[in-house]
């Protein structure tokens, strides 16, 4: 890790010249072309941020040719865009439907490629408490606000030898619509559909009142501010709060990068989108961690001309890979994606063609 | 048109009388021009929304789209009106005191300081008032909710805010930016009243206060309803401030509950980067409605100016 | 000021006191009873009662707080301490001076509360930015001169955990807010002059100027996102029109460019607004002098009628600049999102200041070492007003140049 720090800061001068040598021979193995060159524009999930700084940095040491700009302004507008041939790919919390599809790419059809892969933790501010069991009924009771204080008999059967206080329970959940929430509302519905009724959405029910902010940094500090709070977040951004092992059959699990990649191995594929995965929310397998998010790419499997073609696969295939996938995790937290996923991604980018 | 003296100072004059006619009737087009545009692109891009049964792509969970927007609607002008009672007072006061408490030499740069205020970007108000007002807002709910509780305005719906990101904040943070805009504009148009008109008001003993009572006001009534029009824009229209401080929620009359309401900027700010297709549609839709608002407000607006316009007339 | 002249002469402190009488020793008089309060007499009171009004004031408040309410916020007991201030003086002014002075007294200390009552978050605002943002820009001044090219999480990480120095500056979102502000000032300060200069001296009462007067007005409700995606329609469909749909020139929409047009929707309404207002104040007198001389209209307009109100129009052009630079909803969706610094605002993707600041407080670099990116983005914030401040002073410094000398 030291060393790559060290490289990326003395890119520019005479080492850049050895250390993307070295790169360039290390690729060889995996039989990409270093051929790729000019400007991929991509744009879409703003959860993919910072993951994609380290990305577009990383792939010009592996193609020097070769720059990515990517455009954070949501995973909705990053499809459209990409349907409307604005950006070559597409960074995006949620799949396409058919529809959208066939829309995309002109003659061909658009696939999607597995990329960040995120647990979803989920995180509270308590005084003197620094990690509870729940289960997943009593998750979803406390974020549909009928669990409302922290020494419920409920919670303390789960936590025998914590010491609850008799604080209120603050719900904070996300002012904007995210992927997060999706997830989230996604998981409760999978896992606890006797209670929590809504079905999954990008927002946050109306009907709930609670505290909210923007953005994961939002909830994140609200939460760390507030006694009594407790939050759904990207795990690689909550700081100092303290989380809940969930429920997983009998057992319970904490969130770990394992555990996320885990169940990501185990979902099934999504008859409906290319590439995309359908994640079992109501798992008791062992070591998984069921509230999970996927953020895919999504490229066209034919593009206008042999360029365009060639970018996309360098980036598609340098993102996937070790690599990639390592520079990621270092810079944003994410965990890394298994083996099987990577070669069943690598398959498809190979079939990207132009024509 | 009125018609100039006609003066026989040659062609040139009349040429440049017409390019300038001409240039400042174009400048006056384009912006009919754009607004006509704008408004196109609000009404085609929002009818999928406005009318689903003719463009439905894929029914969206809210029963219509009125059902959707008027609670929006309802928390926007309830901002909005929080913000204009709030600063318009202390900013017509702040624009007397520019023009009329203190020395000249002290104005200019007392005005500048305001100015200042305008210049802070909306970005910086969002962060100060999530961070800085919000909290300290919390015991005066508090105090509010127990005392005046009886109110529906301040009763706890169902609980009272501990964070304080409600939308009486965000009222407050919208009146501190537009503050300034107030100001700027009054100071400049009560420095304009005639002097003569005031010192002889003064020469018949009038108080300072009179004085300002007597000719400032009626000079400056106008203008004050003009300036107080472009800071409703302002607040209206205001969305990353009112986005970084809110709580964004349903719809409920308490002004100290947080995650009770929603303004229309701030619900397109959190919403769109996600939107697709029909989502899209209605907020682009609830934007429609917000230009509708406007309109609204700008037509009482023009009709309380005229009808002034006609007393000052007949007075004179 | 010429104000000044209307104060009653003042008595010598010496002979105050309070609810006596006093003849002031210009006017012999022979004393009046005591309930009397003759308007000719201006009976003063001692110039030091305001401070102990507001010691009283304050002590009171701080009383009541620890009586009644408990525990009121700062916010909470400032308002208490200054609404019992002005009442206090009121009703001191009432029974020492007289109705009139009363007034008087009550709107003018009003008027110094409306002062500090504005200044109060303007300080408030102003500490924060500073606070925050100045140790970040002293002890890295590189900040200024660098872009966020190739700075990634790992180099935050590396900052915050391992003390390494902060990477990575503004300069990109420095050179985009410039251009694009400057480019978008450049297209709505001559189309909003130009339409105001119209609506007061050309259109007065017509029809075609009461439509833009009324939609002008409306056009300030367009919520900032709107105005984005409308440039960008716009211009995608131009694009379409003229170069082709290919995804080379698809993707050449978003430039610096295209932003300043998608501001210039929110600024023209703000300039055009403000001018006529003033425009509106400039003395008939002063048209008809030039009239008479035989100057041509359109010299009038330039040379009396613009001067004359050259300072209010500075100052709109100021409030227009200011409403538009803070924008980064907008400026996202019509520029893009570049990390590396672009001064081409006709090519390429640009990054303004504001989006940097807002992407920076709500998506760090580094999820996991957010330190970094908060210290660049409240520099950002203070760099961002500084420089508002500066195209403040150059607008005031042109209108300066080009105003009448002797404003009325």
């Amino acid at each position: 890790m030291k060393f790559t720090r060290f490289y990326r800061g003395a890119v520019v001068g005479a080492i850049a010249a050895v250390s993307l040598a070295a790169c360039s021979s290390d690729n060889a193995d995996d039989g990409t072309a270093a051929a790729a060159s000019g400007n991929l524009v991509g744009g879409g999930a703003s959860s993919q941020e910072a993951a994609m700084t380290a990305w577009t940095d990383g792939v010009t040491e592996e193609h020097p040719e070769l720059t990515v700009s990517y455009d954070p302004v949501g995973s909705g507008a990053g499809r459209e865009g990409f349907i409307a041939g604005q950006y070559s790919f597409a960074g995006s919390d949620s799949a396409m439907d058919a529809t959208e599809q066939e829309q995309a790419c002109g003659d061909g059809s658009a696939f999607h490629v597995p990329s960040y892969i995120s647990p979803v933790a989920v995180a509270f501010n308590l005084d003197g408490i620094d990690s509870l069991n729940l289960k997943p009924d009593t998750i979803a009771k406390i974020f549909a606000g009928e669990i409302t204080s922290w020494d419920d008999a409920e919670i303390a059967e789960q936590n025998d030898d914590a010491d609850l206080p008799d604080t209120d329970i603050t719900v904070v959940h996300r002012s904007d619509e995210s992927g997060t929430t999706e997830n989230f509302t996604d998981y409760l519905n999978g896992a606890a559909g006797d209670v929590w009724t809504w079905d999954a959405a990008e927002s946050f029910p109306d009907e709930l009142t609670g505290e909210s902010a923007q953005q994961t940094s939002g909830v994140v500090s609200l939460t760390s501010e507030t006694d009594g709070a407790i939050t759904y977040a990207d795990a690689s951004q909550i700081g100092g709060l303290s989380t809940v092992a969930v429920g997983v059959g009998d057992e319970y699990v904490e969130y770990s990068a394992d555990a996320a990649a885990a169940a990501v191995e185990t979902a099934e594929e999504d008859p409906e989108s290319e590439g995309a995965r359908i994640l079992d929310r109501s798992t008791e397998q062992d070591g998984v961690y069921p509230i999970v998010m996927i953020s895919y790419h999504i490229f066209c499997d034919q593009y206008q001309d042999e360029e365009l073609a060639e970018q996309a696969k360098s980036f598609g295939k340098y993102v996937i890979s070790e690599d990639g996938q390592a520079a990621a995790e270092e810079s944003a937290g994410s965990a890394p994606i298994s083996d099987t996923i990577r070669e069943e991604g690598n398959e498809r980018i190979d079939a990207i063609t132009a024509g | 048109m009125t018609t100039t003296p006609d003066q026989k100072t040659g062609n040139t004059g009349r040429l440049g009388d017409r390019i300038f006619f001409g240039l400042s009737w174009a400048g006056g087009a384009t912006i009919l021009a754009v607004l006509a545009f704008v408004a196109a692109f609000l009404v085609i891009q929002s009818l999928p929304a406005i009318m689903p049964e003719t463009f439905g792509i894929g029914a969206q969970e809210t029963s219509s789209f009125w059902s959707y927007v008027w609670p929006l609607t309802v928390g926007t002008v309830i901002a909005s009106v929080i913000a204009l009672t709030l600063a318009t007072p202390v900013a017509i006061g702040v624009a007397l005191f520019i023009s009329h408490y203190v020395p000249r030499r002290f104005a200019t740069s007392i005005g500048y300081l305001i100015d200042l205020l305008a210049a802070i970007p909306s970005v910086v108000y969002g962060a100060w008032g999530m961070l800085v007002l919000a909290p300290a807002m919390v015991p005066i709910y508090r105090w509010l909710h127990e005392n005046l509780g009886f109110i529906p305005l301040f009763a706890a719906d169902p609980t009272v805010t501990t964070t304080g990101r409600t939308i009486l904040t965000s009222g407050v943070v919208l009146a501190v930016m537009v503050l300034p805009i107030i100001t700027a504009l009054c100071r400049e148009i009560f420095l304009q009243v005639p002097k003569l008109h005031e010192e002889a008001a003064l020469g018949l003993g009038a108080t300072r206060w009179e004085m300002i009572k007597m000719t400032v006001f009626p000079f400056a009534r106008a203008g004050i309803i003009s300036s107080i029009m472009l800071a409703l824009g302002r607040a209206l229209g205001e969305t990353m401030a009112v986005t970084m401080v809110l709580s964004a929620g349903g719809f409920s009359w308490s002004l100290v509950t947080s995650g009770a309401n929603a303004t229309i900027p701030s619900e397109i700010a959190l919403n769109f980067p996600e939107a697709f297709g029909q989502r899209q549609a209605e907020l682009i839709a609830a934007g429609l409605m917000l230009f509708i608002i406007t309109l609204i407000v700008n037509v009482i607006a023009r009709y309380i100016v005229n009808t002034h316009a006609k007393k000052a007339e007949g007075l004179s | 000021m010429s104000v000044q002249t209307h104060q009653r002469p003042k008595t010598q402190p010496e002979s105050q006191h309070h609810r006596t009488p006093q003849i002031p020793p210009a006017q012999p008089q022979p004393p009046l009873a005591k309930r009397t309060s003759s308007s000719l007499i201006a009976h003063q009171k001692p110039a030091w009662v305001w401070a102990v009004a507001a010691a009283c004031s304050m002590a009171v408040s701080l009383l009541l707080n620890s009586l009644v309410f408990g525990s009121l916020s700062w916010i909470g007991l400032g308002a208490l301490a200054s609404g019992l201030y002005v009442v206090s003086m009121y009703v001191i002014t009432r029974v020492v001076e007289g109705r009139l002075e009363a007034a008087d007294e009550f709107w003018r200390h009003l008027i110094w509360t409306a002062f500090f009552i504005a200044l109060l978050p303007l300080v408030s605002v102003l500490w924060s930015v500073l606070s925050k943002g100045l140790p970040t820009l002293i002890s890295h001044p590189a900040l200024l001169v660098t872009d966020m090219h190739s700075v990634v999480g790992a180099t935050d990480i590396a900052t915050q955990d391992a003390g390494a120095s902060l990477q990575g500056g503004i300069l990109h979102g420095l050179v985009g807010t410039v251009l694009i502000t400057v480019l978008a000032s450049a297209i709505s300060i001559p189309v909003g002059l130009l339409a105001a200069i119209y609506l007061t001296e050309y259109g007065k009462k017509n029809a075609f100027s009461r439509s833009i007067r009324f939609f002008v007005d409306v056009m300030t409700g367009i919520p900032s996102i709107v105005a984005g995606l409308f440039a960008f329609a716009g211009l995608t469909a131009l694009t379409e029109l003229v170069v082709g749909s290919s995804p080379q020139a698809l993707q050449g929409v978003k430039t610096g460019a295209a932003a300043a047009i998608a501001l210039s929707v929110l600024m023209i309404p703000v300039v055009v607004r403000s001018t006529e207002e003033m425009l509106q104040i400039v003395s008939n007198e002063l048209r008809e002098a030039s009239y008479a001389l035989g100057v041509r209209k359109w010299r009038t307009i330039i040379k009396v009628v613009l001067p004359t109100a050259m300072s209010g129009i500075a100052s709109g052009i100021t409030l227009a600049i200011a409403r538009v630079t803070g924008e980064t909803a907008p400026i996202l969706v019509t520029a893009g999102y570049a990390a590396a610094t672009n001064w081409n605002p006709f090519s390429e993707w640009m990054t303004a200041l504001p989006v940097f600041i807002y992407r920076q407080l709500t998506n760090p670099t580094a999820p996991a070492a957010s330190d970094p990116s908060t210290a660049r983005a409240w520099a950002g914030a203070l760099v961002l007003i500084v420089i508002v401040m500066g195209l403040n002073l150059g607008a005031r410094a042109i209108a300066k140049h080009f105003a009448a000398k002797t404003a009325s």
